[in-house]
């Protein structure tokens, strides 16, 4: 019974390595054979259209190409890490979709992640190429070997070069064959490790360096330090109106119910007019309250969300709305809130500034981003910029790395488009 | 007149109860959470139900929901919804049905307790009560928009107010101190020039006013 255990554990490690090298040999063959025209192609396209930027046609195909890039590199990523158990960090700048050809290109171009890319492309062609190939070629050479040593070398009158091996006869069509079973041998050992190699090369030229991650840090410092000084303003905002506010008026009204307490025998008439100023100092308070909880966390967006809660809002204002919303499901909290806020000051400006008769908002999420635009047809000339409440918008979203983008050439429309990247629960 | 009540603070329910046992309803049970609310709207048959929007478990708009759950299974079932704050889009929903039996006030009227009373009743007898707040929300909108509210005068848009908040003819007279007469004549002035149909029932008159100023958006 041990026996046979072991004899099968024997040749399940034969089978093991001979499944292991030939998925690798089979593999890097189809990534060999993808990724060359696939490389070549990106490469070409990449610098022709970089190349007629200045004569205007390439600001036009440059994002369509350098997209299209992305998405090959990103599918090497993907193989990597199915494949190789690879994992290459992606590191694109978020581009917000609504912008014009114009700030796609020069986006796309201004990021470093895209020269990596032209960078890998020429090495993925050809070293990537090859250590794409080798296991297949580790396969098929010693099938050659044995097979020259079985007879073929007759269909080469000539003579025929194996390796170093001149096949001339069947005594060198021997030769040829040994160094076939030591090429078997290599067979053995190669092919996963030289596989994973390849990735390993791909990692090293497609992950974000450390100037770049020095740069992300350097943001998120910024962005972290933005946030924590608006919560501390807001903090004080609301103590300042709790303090002035419905605290000042709990006082009032708990003196004025002492004074009824004390009137209430002796003149019955001015405790009466007493008590209604104590009911209408307890409703202003209230209503004070309501105001400072809406400016906090407004309730319907506790209650129903993002896309209700900006359903409420537009109802709220002055001009008609229409409000399209897709989401499949609720983003974190903070997220919620700061879109939610993002566009009531969106809104506030269109209101105030855009002269609109007219506002649409849409609201969806796509591809792990949530995406916002508001567009009024009012006349236009809105920039991100000191004092127009946009920039305030523009550090909200920071926060969550999102992205704001303003399209409003003069006499209109004015299209503001916000994204944030986040999951939906 | 039986009333089912759903509040989750136990002061304010506790309030509630007695304000209502002292206008003579009876308590046909106090519930502090959603599903309690739904099972005793299905089993009690009550004549009238005071809910709060926010209910745990989920401190969401479980109150609200359950009552809209409620009136689609027992149509025309009152619900009077009492909430911290109004929004237009709750009314909305609330109203959609059309058949009337809805009420949507802020928790500070209760502290009216003859004016709260009179909504309760009104809701119970398949009239409506909405929140002034909502209705002055309706009416800046809708004036901005609309040429027709433009042609009313202070005074009719005063009416078409207090109208629009489920108030009957003999209310609104009371509240301006004019002669239910006045009012009479107003109100068909405002229909007139909303070109609106006019109505003797009092609750379908309502629902057509909130109608005309929730429409075009």
């Amino acid at each position: 019974m041990s026996i046979e255990t072991q004899h099968s554990g024997a040749r399940g490690d034969g089978l093991t390595w001979a499944r292991t090298s030939g998925l690798a040999a089979v593999r890097g063959l189809g990534l060999a054979l993808v990724a060359l025209p696939g490389a070549i192609l990106c490469f070409v396209l990449s610098l022709v259209s970089i190349a007629l930027i200045p004569i205007g046609v390439g600001i036009v195909t440059t994002p369509w190409v350098l997209t299209g890039v992305r998405a090959f590199a990103d599918w090497r990523r993907v193989v990597a890490a199915e494949w190789g158990e690879v994992r290459i960090p992606s590191a694109y700048r978020p581009l917000p979709a609504n912008a014009n050809p114009w700030g796609r290109t020069f986006g796309m171009l201004a990021d470093p992640a895209t020269w990596r890319d032209l960078r890998w492309l020429p090495v993925d062609m050809t070293a990537g190429f090859l250590t794409a190939l080798l296991p297949a070629v580790l396969l098929i050479y010693p099938v050659e070997g044995l097979a020259l040593a079985a007879g073929l070398w007759r269909a080469f009158p000539d003579g025929y070069w194996y390796a170093f091996v001149p096949v001339t006869g069947q005594a060198s069509a021997f030769g040829a064959g040994a160094l076939g079973l030591v090429f078997l041998l290599l067979f053995r050992l190669l092919p996963a490790p030289v596989l994973r190699a390849h990735f390993r090369l791909t990692r090293a030229l497609l992950a974000p360096s450390q100037g770049e991650l020095a740069e992300r840090v350097r943001v998120l410092t910024e962005t972290r330090q933005d946030a924590v000084d608006t919560s501390a303003a807001e903090l004080r905002r609301i103590e300042r109106d709790l303090h002035d506010g419905a605290q000042a008026r709990l006082v009032a009204m708990g003196m004025d119910l002492g004074t009824i307490e004390l009137l209430l025998d002796k003149d019955p008439q001015k405790a009466k007019e007493l008590l209604a100023q104590a009911r209408k100092s307890s409703v202003d308070a209230l209503a004070e309250l309501r105001d400072l909880v809406r400016g906090i966390h407004p309730p319907v967006l506790a209650e129903r969300g993002l896309g209700d809660a900006v359903r409420a809002l537009a109802l709220r204002l002055p001009l008609p709305a229409e409000v399209t919303v897709e989401l499949p499901g609720r983003a974190d909290a903070p997220v919620e809130s700061a879109a939610y806020f993002a566009v009531s000051e969106v809104l506030t400006n269109a209101v105030k500034h855009a002269d609109a008769e007219r506002l649409w908002i849409d609201l969806h999420h796509k591809d792990g981003t949530l995406r916002i635009s508001v567009t009024d047809d009012g006349k236009g000339g809105a920039v991100i910029g000191a004092g127009s409440g946009l920039a305030g918008v523009e550090r909200r979203l920071g926060t969550f790395d999102g992205v704001l983008a303003v399209s409003s050439p003069a006499g209109g429309p004015t299209m503001v488009t916000m994204e944030i990247p986040c999951a939906l629960s | 007149m039986r009333v089912v009540l759903a509040e989750d603070l136990f002061l304010l329910r506790d309030g509630l109860v007695r304000l209502l046992e002292a206008h003579d309803f009876e308590i046909a049970a106090a519930v502090e959470s959603g599903p309690e609310l739904a099972r005793a709207l299905a089993e009690l048959e009550p004549d009238v139900a005071v809910v709060d929007v926010r209910l745990p478990p989920t401190h969401t708009d479980e109150g609200l929901q359950c009552a809209l759950a409620a009136r689609r299974a027992r149509p025309g079932l009152p619900v009077l919804v009492l909430s911290q704050h109004v929004e237009q889009l709750y009314a909305r929903e609330l109203l959609a049905d059309g058949t009337g039996g809805v009420g949507y006030l802020l928790k500070d009227r209760v502290f009216d307790a003859a004016q709260f009373v009179d909504a309760v009743h009104r809701v119970a007898a398949g009239g409506t009560a909405m929140d002034p707040q909502v209705i002055q929300q309706l009416l800046t909108r809708r004036a901005a928009a609309d040429q027709p509210l433009g042609r009313l005068t202070p005074r009719e848009l005063e009416v078409l107010d207090l109208m629009a908040q489920g108030r009957s003819n003999a209310a609104i007279a009371g509240q301006l101190v004019v002669t239910e007469r006045a009012i009479a004549k107003h109100t068909s002035n405002i229909f007139a020039k909303l070109d609106l149909e006019v109505s003797d029932d009092d609750n379908r008159r309502v629902l057509a006013v909130l109608a005309y100023l929730d429409q075009g958006r």
